[in-house]
């Protein structure tokens, strides 16, 4: 399995960050979104909303008003689309952290792969079949 | 003077504890991993130590993102399990050693390793899914007191490889400086490769994994010459989190004798990796 495929429509920051460290900039690394200062900024808000779920009451509240609950948690109008659509990679994009991200998965009954087929374009099946045979490579 | 007697490093990843907790270790998908447990459980029920060490990080459970603290120790007498969502793992709360706690955090402040204290800390799964890759079945308590020592690995920028390495060395030391004759195992947790979001997720690099499983035995001060961006590169970008791995190495001799290792795939979306040192230099194993 090969990383060939990068023509995916997948929506990333920008391209021109140095690669190198000392505080030059993140790596800026293909396929790969860096949760970083200026994600976790954009993302707080959501963030926090998606740590919120952890609690049984809450996730109850959410889906009773998903609209309303996002506007409790004060994220912008472009995460509350990515919320109420399910819009995974747009969360990412957005200043989501893959592992607060991954709590309304798991309230959704999603898995983990499920996610990495979204991401990859693949679909939870093949991705699955995928990480069973070895994982995937850059190729 | 306390002594580390073993350093312990595993992957975290949440499926393996949900693999335990609902009896599914004879799962096809499965087993082989936790075959790869077996000798060196076996091991560790032989040599408890009176304290063990976790170098973790938190998954939006203890903590979230109003604090990141780079590094951060705990220091409470109980540490309660997180609910992370989908019910508390059935597994023990935590019992803490602050006086141990106490003493690191002065010994670590005066080697200016600033770190954040905790009073208070639930902890997740990437702490509790290595006390259970050590212990399958603690009962009702762990098999001893237990210490968590926070590293920030989930938002860039983490500390750096070297940094993380110094803390480890500068941990034995304030480990072999308190006044109590007390054995200590350290686990550090997490990796190895693996990549969850993105269009490269799912990526796995075991030539890296197991240059990474042969060099923290042998070589660790050149796994902690490695950038940020190297190691994102080879081991994904959540695969850094092997980061914590050089806490565990940097508290233990440069010379170590390995007891066991083993490496397995897919564990969820990442390669899990196993490597069992004992650190009781000229002693039998």
């Amino acid at each position: 399995m090969t990383l060939s495929s990068l023509s995916a429509p997948v929506r990333e920051r920008g391209t021109t960050s140095m690669s190198t460290e000392s505080g030059a900039g993140r790596p800026d690394l293909p396929g790969t979104p860096i949760f970083d200062g200026d994600s976790s900024r954009r993302g707080l808000r959501m963030n926090k909303l998606f740590m919120s779920l952890r609690d049984a009451g809450n996730r109850e509240r959410f889906l009773a008003d998903e609209a309303a609950y996002c506007r409790e948690f004060g994220v912008s109008a472009e995460q509350e689309k990515a919320v109420l659509d399910r819009d995974w990679q747009a969360m990412i994009d957005l200043g989501g952290s893959i592992f607060y991200v991954y709590k309304l998965a798991m309230m959704d009954g999603r898995s983990m792969q499920y996610l990495g087929g979204v991401f990859t374009g693949m679909g939870e099946d093949d991705f699955l079949a995928a990480m069973r045979a070895g994982g995937r490579r850059d190729g | 003077m306390a002594e580390v007697i073993w350093g312990l490093a595993t992957s975290h990843v949440p499926s393996i504890g949900a693999a335990m907790d609902r009896g599914k270790t004879d799962d096809p998908n499965w087993k082989a991993l936790f075959d790869g447990y077996a000798p060196a459980r076996a091991w560790l029920a032989e040599h408890q130590p009176d304290v063990a060490i976790v170098v973790y990080n938190d998954h939006a459970n203890g903590i979230d993102l109003d604090f990141v603290p780079t590094f951060g120790l705990g220091t409470a007498e109980r540490y309660e399990v997180a609910d992370e969502g989908f019910g508390r793992r059935p597994v023990p709360d935590v019992i803490g050693h602050p006086e141990l706690s106490l003493h690191l955090v002065e010994s670590l402040i005066d080697e200016e390793f600033d770190l954040t204290v905790f009073q208070e800390l639930a902890v997740d799964h990437g702490f509790t899914v290595p006390l259970s890759v050590w212990t399958p079945d603690p009962g009702d308590a762990w098999p001893c007191p237990v210490i968590p020592l926070l590293v920030n690995v989930i938002q860039y920028p983490q500390p750096t490889a070297a940094r993380c390495y110094a803390l480890g060395q500068a941990l034995g030391r304030a480990i072999r400086s308190y006044p109590e004759d007390i054995t200590v195992g350290v686990l550090g947790t997490g990796g190895m490769s693996h990549q969850l979001a993105g269009a490269r997720a799912g990526f796995i690099n075991p030539d890296f994994d197991h240059m990474w499983m042969e060099t923290i035995e042998t070589d660790p001060g050149q796994l902690a010459a490695m950038s940020r961006e190297e190691l994102i590169r080879k081991a994904g970008s959540e695969g850094i989190e092997l980061i914590m791995w050089l806490v565990m190495r940097g508290a233990m001799d440069d010379r170590v004798t390995k007891v066991h290792s083993d490496y397995f795939v897919p564990a969820s979306n990442t390669a899990a990796g196993i490597a069992l040192f004992d650190n009781r230099n000229g002693q039998p194993a």
